[in-house]
């Protein structure tokens, strides 16, 4: 086996807040291979933003890292110095926002917010220019030459989505990292969207993590999906086994009341009964067993490992 | 851009237009004659009738109004009738005294308040945030006159490092400027504060922004997020704030420069209420109005030209 671009061991993160300690994610272990799409699915809440913000370090103030590790191509990201840190980011990893709405500065022209990412280069202010008019082409955008010149607010959402993944793919990473891209997205956006991120993954060579609410677009971009609950991995394997054959009880219910065709719009989750537990308040045992129909004795008393060798789940019923 | 600018431009105008009127109405709506008022109760009726002749207060009141007008069009604002000058002599003859004072006082303040509003927003909780705080709360808490008036004590008549009095020998730029500091500190001090903690306040909203997250993961260097990409952002309101300032210092700057004894504005409009001089009242408040209205656009425009939000939006005032 090839070694990995991203390896997450056993990692917790929690948050100081008014009400305590918040724990946002326990014990997480994921891996990206070079060239993969990785997807992460769960519900609002399950911590995956915060895990993805503890890759590229840029936590909030908060946040604590309670334990772990994180490999980027066999560097230990969390005993980086800061410096070294800031070299990596949108030029080892690079990333796509959730809200495209919010995540352009308001007052530069897109041309200069993507010539001053390319501030590690030494080329001449027109290159870059160019640079970015071939990337925006890449991702579909018409008349790059004129949109440089454009304000965010000139632009529509979809618009501004293929900007931040020109931009996210202009310093060619090892790992592009999109936290739900296409969430704010109405339904037809999201399917194009998806379509050229999966050819640009392939003319690139990049390995993708890529969040999201949404298991239809899961299913039709990625090869590997890991399944958070409640800032724990239940589930992981690859798309096709876990969607054909979920092994955890949670993902057999997400699965269960998806729609699971990607043409059709739900900005969320399916709703299964019951609700997360509480961060602060963790309960015994395992994390799902509240909204579990297969709990057993054990599920009360030992939160369960992640176990399996591809295919792996966190349940003491399916361990059995 | 220069759709925003003719648009902006023209309803100063109107603001102007109707601040006039205002005056107008104002001092024509004054209980009691103003040539009376002017020349005490004792004046003999013939002055009186001659005051009110010269003063163009015989004539329909249309008629004033339209002569007022056609006057101000000219930038002809009346005769003092004391000294027999034109009041547009009299007023422009003060104002670069005050402007340069406002200026000075302004600019200083935004050198200081700006990176210091900066780094305590940066450093949130550190001791220079907490010193700033405290000392801004109190510059901002003390009148400009109590400042100005421990300024001319200790800087100027105990230790004797600045002059006391006057703007300085005309034509000497060196003697002009060392006359300048303690009423722009004066008047300027508070300003530090409240422009130190609008920045600040800005400045930390802004950072949170989720664009700052987007420059970061970019790992663009810290110092060019928080310059280029935040302070940008950040600056907007006090633009805005530094176009009233400005435009009501003018009028405001009256305290430094009756203790500094400094000619200016705001002594002239001083002696000039004392004096019951209306022309030269109704001038000097005429041009500050003006200056107001001016500098409130310039604030606009300047925020239009950082904010390109603003210059394309429809509804903008
Ligand atoms: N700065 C913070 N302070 C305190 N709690 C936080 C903070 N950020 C996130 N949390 C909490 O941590 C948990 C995980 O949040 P996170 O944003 O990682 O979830 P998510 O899976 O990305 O959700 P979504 O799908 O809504 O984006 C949530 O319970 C959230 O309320
Ligand atoms: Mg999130």
């Amino acid at each position: 086996m090839t070694s990995p671009v991203l390896d997450v061991r056993r990692l917790s993160v929690s948050y100081q807040t008014g009400r305590g300690t918040l724990r946002a994610l326990r014990n997480v272990n994921m891996t990206v291979q070079p060239g993969r799409i990785v997807g992460i699915v769960g519900e609002s809440g399950c911590g995956k933003s915060t895990l993805i913000s503890t890759i590229i370090r840029l936590l909030a103030p908060n946040a604590r890292i309670d334990g772990g590790s994180i490999e980027f191509m066999g560097r230990d990201l969390l005993s980086l110095e800061s410096e070294a840190m800031r070299a990596l980011r949108g030029d080892g990893i690079s990333m796509v926002f959730q809200d495209p709405m919010t995540s352009l500065n308001p007052v530069m022209t897109i041309g200069r917010q993507m010539t001053d990412i390319q501030h590690r280069d030494n080329r001449s202010r027109a290159d870059k220019l160019a640079r970015a008019a071939r990337l925006l082409e890449r991702v579909g955008i018409a008349d790059p030459a004129e949109q440089l010149k454009r304000y965010p607010h000139h632009l529509s959402g979809g618009m501004r989505q293929r900007v931040a993944i020109a931009m996210a793919l202009m310093t060619e990473p090892a790992l592009l990292i999109a936290d739900e891209p296409t969430t704010a997205l109405d339904a037809t956006l999201e399917v194009q969207i998806i379509h050229r991120l999966r050819q640009l993954q392939q003319d690139f060579g990049c390995a993708v993590l890529f969040i999201s609410h949404h298991l239809g677009v899961i299913a039709e971009l990625c090869d590997e999906v890991v399944v958070m609950y409640a800032g724990e991995v239940v589930e992981t394997g690859s798309t096709r086994e876990v969607f054909l054959a979920p092994r955890h009880p949670y993902t057999r219910k997400l699965l269960e009341c998806d729609p699971g065709r990607i043409e059709e719009s739900t900005r969320h989750l399916p709703v299964i009964a019951g609700k997360l537990p509480d961060l602060v308040d963790l309960p015994k045992g395992c994390v799902f067993r509240s909204r579990c129909d297969e709990s057993i004795d054990i599920c009360a008393r030992k939160p369960p490992e992640l176990e399996g060798d591809d295919h792996c789940a966190a349940c003491h019923v399916v361990g059995q | 851009m220069l759709r925003f600018i003719t648009r902006r431009a023209s309803l100063s105008l109107l603001i102007l237009f109707l601040a006039v009127s205002l005056l107008f109405a104002m001092i024509h709506m004054m209980p009691g004659d103003p040539a009376s008022v002017i020349l005490g109760p004792k004046a003999s009726p013939e002055l009186k009738a001659e005051l009110n002749q010269r003063m163009g207060l015989d004539q329909p009141m249309l008629a004033q109004l339209g002569r007022f007008y056609a006057d101000l069009a000219r930038g002809d604002l009346g005769v003092d009738v004391f000294s027999d000058r034109e009041v547009a002599d009299i007023v422009f003859e003060q104002l670069p005294y005050t402007l340069v004072l406002v200026l000075a006082a302004i600019g200083g303040a935004t050198l200081l308040g700006i990176p210091l509003g900066c780094f305590s927003a940066i450093r949130r909780n550190s001791l220079l945030d907490r010193i700033t705080a405290v000392m801004s709360v109190a510059f901002i808490a003390i009148p400009s006159f109590v400042v100005a008036l421990y300024l001319l004590l200790w800087l100027a008549v105990k230790w004797r490092w600045f002059p006391a009095m006057g703007a300085g020998a005309s034509g000497d730029i060196a003697d002009q400027a060392r006359h300048l500091v303690l009423p722009a500190i004066a008047l300027g001090l508070g300003w530090v504060g409240y422009i130190a903690r609008l920045v600040r306040a800005s400045m930390l909203e802004v950072m949170e922004e989720n664009h700052i997250r987007t420059a970061r993961a970019f790992g663009l260097p810290e110092r060019s997020i928080i310059v280029h990409y935040a302070l940008r952002i950040a600056i907007l309101p006090t633009v805005t704030i530094l176009g009233l300032g400005i435009g009501s210092m003018l009028s405001g700057a009256l305290f430094a420069e009756i203790v500094f004894s400094r000619p200016g504005i705001g002594k002239l409009l001083h002696e000039a209420v004392i004096t019951r001089n209306y022309p030269v009242v109704m001038g000097s408040v005429l041009v500050t109005t003006s200056f107001f209205v001016l500098s409130t656009l310039v604030a606009d425009v300047v925020n239009a030209a950082l904010d390109p939000r603003l210059r394309d939006s429809r509804r903008s005032s």
